[in-house]
């Protein structure tokens, strides 16, 4: 009896669904503002790549959301952790030599491209998120090859507050502007492809990338022990 | 390039299913993030560099070392 009651409804929600879906061309151009912005992202936002001008110059505020998430999330996950740690820290191993100089060998490399991916987030490929999250893999890797080193708790929160501040208050600079609004882009824009070009969009991503690349530490860190 | 797509994603089809058939879970996440590595060359080759650096760095180095941390918390094996 269940099975034909929940069959029946599955079959109404089918129904439903193929009636809403049937006449909605997927794939096709429904909308202009793609367009739009493949157009004219370069000239409104001053940024060389289009994905960076939809990110930070068309939604910024879309953005702002996305980082507040990430950040709720890191200090869920750190409360969590942190609560349940109350016995010992446990014995680890020592790690290989091969793993222990090949993370100290790598670890500067790595750091100097995800700061490289986002401080050039408005030029090229890539931005404050996917800068973060490398150097959070090279702090990865530092965990692993050098057991007993630790995040300073201290520098981690305030570079977090600092990139959560530079961030909302860039955006509150953009209302006193004449003429702007909330986290619009209120600096020059300069030539697009160049390094100090796109007004607000590189130093939000620097902060950005900071605050992301903080964050993913901070989680790696509560997981891998936290306590010192 | 259409026969390249269609072999990676043949072996991510392969990759998911493995990872949802181990029993050890370890194995599990190494499938899992073969899976993230193959999707973010496929998002490269279909021309979104921005999301295959994400995917390649969260989905394959980031969330693997986190879900194997989780499994050595915990068991590796599946009951």
């Amino acid at each position: 009896m269940r099975v034909l009651l929940s069959l029946a409804v599955v079959a109404v929600l089918a129904a439903g669904i193929v009636t809403v879906l049937r006449d909605v061309p997927f794939g096709g151009n429904s909308s202009r503002l793609g367009s739009h912005f493949v157009e004219n992202g370069r000239e409104d936002t001053g940024a060389a790549n289009i994905v960076t001008s939809v990110v930070l110059g068309y939604r910024g505020f879309d953005t702002l959301g996305e980082v507040t998430v990430l950040f709720v999330a890191a200090v869920g996950l750190g409360a969590l952790l942190v609560a349940g740690e109350k016995n010992a820290p446990r014995k680890l191993e020592k790690a290989s030599m091969v793993l222990t100089t090949g993370s100290r060998f790598l670890f500067p490399l790595i750091l100097l491209f995800g700061a490289y991916i986002f401080i050039h987030g408005h030029l090229t490929p890539g931005g404050g998120f996917q800068g973060g999250a490398i150097i959070a893999s090279g702090y990865l890797l530092v965990y692993l090859g050098s057991r007993d080193r630790r995040l300073g708790k201290n520098w981690a929160a305030s570079i977090e507050t600092g990139g959560g501040l530079t961030f909302v208050l860039l955006g509150l600079a953009g209302l006193t502007a004449a003429g702007h609004w909330f986290l619009s882009n209120f600096l020059p824009l300069g030539v697009p492809g160049q390094l100090l070009s796109a007004g607000i969009i590189p130093i939000i991503y620097v902060a950005i990338g900071l605050k992301v690349g903080v964050e993913l530490t901070g989680v790696i860190d509560s997981l891998m022990g936290g306590t010192e | 390039m259409i026969f390249l797509v269609a072999f990676l994603v043949l072996v991510m089809l392969a990759a998911a299913i493995a990872a949802f058939f181990f029993r050890d879970l370890l194995s599990a996440v190494i499938a899992s993030c073969i899976v993230s590595l193959i999707a973010s060359i496929i998002f490269f080759l279909l021309q979104a560099p921005d999301v295959a650096m994400a995917e390649a760095s969260i989905g394959a180095a980031l969330l693997t070392a986190i879900l194997i941390i989780a499994i050595r918390r915990t068991g590796r094996y599946e009951e």
